[in-house]
């Protein structure tokens, strides 16, 4: 945890740790990887962590590659290889385990159990990510209103996500966003 | 379909398996998939597993998506991991990530060079954070999405642990692995005690 000493041994004890933490996803880490980047470990502004968190999600991939954009920010390609592995191994290593395991015993009902337990924690993290990122993201009324926009878009139809971000980022450009 | 089957008896009658897949077929599907997805690779990897490639029946697919899903991590890349290693083992596993996360990295990394040298540009700032604003608004109606289910069933416990999380992350920003060390085991604990006693 020691910061200063080497940035690459902090990215991969980072997102080493927190990929064993992730329950629900990549996104639903991202209040941690706010918290650490940019609170703890000052790696990036906040305005830094929300135009990641935008290249991010226009990249194609999996969404764990915003880990990819923070690791370079802090160490070139190195971090990003060393973010993305640290991101991904851990958890890669424990689901070949589990799924081996209950392949062996696949009538217990624990793994029913503990999955039906861990819904609600991530959706409450994944809810923690979205209020995050709103306050790093929409510093104006009007992107609050452009999120809100998209949320209610997003929700109530079965539009391409790629066309609400397109049509945000011509927002952006056009400057009504501010 | 008992998962515990060799990749030769999911050939069954039933099932419309064709030939397990080699290593460099899994890198290709996977890289396939991966540069597919923008939002998300899942809609993409279950268009190739099951109804492109016909590696796995829509059924076994589920299965293995709860199980990644279950654990920690990008579930995408656990699911990555967990069919691979199914039909060809370590080599299998690692050759499936490789092609999920290998070509997207690449291009990752080339967007977050050209942001270093370029992302102070005035236009592609404001560009970028437009895109930013929609893609939280996206987020928010996943969130959204996947709370229908705990409202519609009245879960009124689900929905405090899932408000209890939303305070102690969102507004009290404590770190994650403190925070879930006391969810998870109080989460686990009072969904099996309902369930003991709907079943009593």
């Amino acid at each position: 945890m020691n910061s200063g000493a080497n940035p690459v041994l902090a990215l991969a004890w980072t997102f080493g740790l927190m990929s064993l933490f992730a329950v629900g996803g990549a996104n639903s880490a991202i209040p941690e990887m706010h918290r650490v980047a940019v609170d703890v470990q000052h790696w990036l502004t906040d305005r830094q962590f929300a135009d990641v968190f935008a290249i991010s999600q226009l990249s194609p991939g999996p969404n764990v590659l915003i880990v990819t954009l923070i690791g370079y920010s802090v160490a070139g390609v190195t971090g990003a290889l060393v973010a993305t592995l640290a991101m991904c191994v851990p958890t890669a290593v424990l689901a070949y385990l589990v799924s081996h395991l209950l392949s062996r015993s696949s009538h217990s009902r624990w793994p029913a159990i503990i999955q039906a337990a861990l819904v609600p924690l991530s959706i409450g993290l994944m809810g923690a990510s979205g209020l995050i990122l709103a306050l790093t993201s929409d510093r104006s009324w009007a992107a609050a209103l452009v999120t809100a926009a998209a949320a209610g878009l997003a929700f109530a139809t079965r539009l391409n996500p790629l066309w609400l971000l397109l049509a945000g980022g011509v927002l952006g450009f056009a400057g009504v966003i501010g | 379909m008992p998962p515990e089957s060799p990749p030769g008896a999911l050939a069954a009658p039933e099932a419309p398996i064709l030939s397990p897949p080699g290593l460099i077929a899994l890198f290709v599907a996977f890289a396939k998939m991966s540069l597919a997805g923008f939002g998300g690779v899942l809609v993409f990897a279950r268009r190739g597993i099951v109804d492109h490639h016909r590696w796995m029946t829509a059924e076994e697919f589920n299965e293995t998506f709860a199980l990644c899903h279950f654990l920690p991590g990008p579930n995408i890349v656990n699911l990555s991991v967990v069919f691979g290693s199914r039909f060809r083992g370590i080599p299998g596993g690692v050759a499936a990530f490789a092609g999920l996360v290998g070509p997207p990295v690449v291009i990752v990394t080339i967007l977050a060079a050209l942001y270093a040298r370029f992302g102070e540009i005035e236009a592609l700032r404001r560009t970028l954070a437009g895109v930013s604003c929609a893609a939280v608004g996206l987020l928010i109606s996943v969130v959204l999405r996947m709370m229908m289910p705990l409202i519609g069933k009245r879960d009124v416990v689900g929905l405090i642990l899932m408000a209890a999380v939303f305070i102690a992350i969102g507004l009290l920003r404590l770190p994650l692995p403190a925070v879930l060390l006391a969810a998870i085991p109080l989460s686990i604990g009072v969904t099996f005690a309902m369930r003991r006693r709907a079943v009593a």
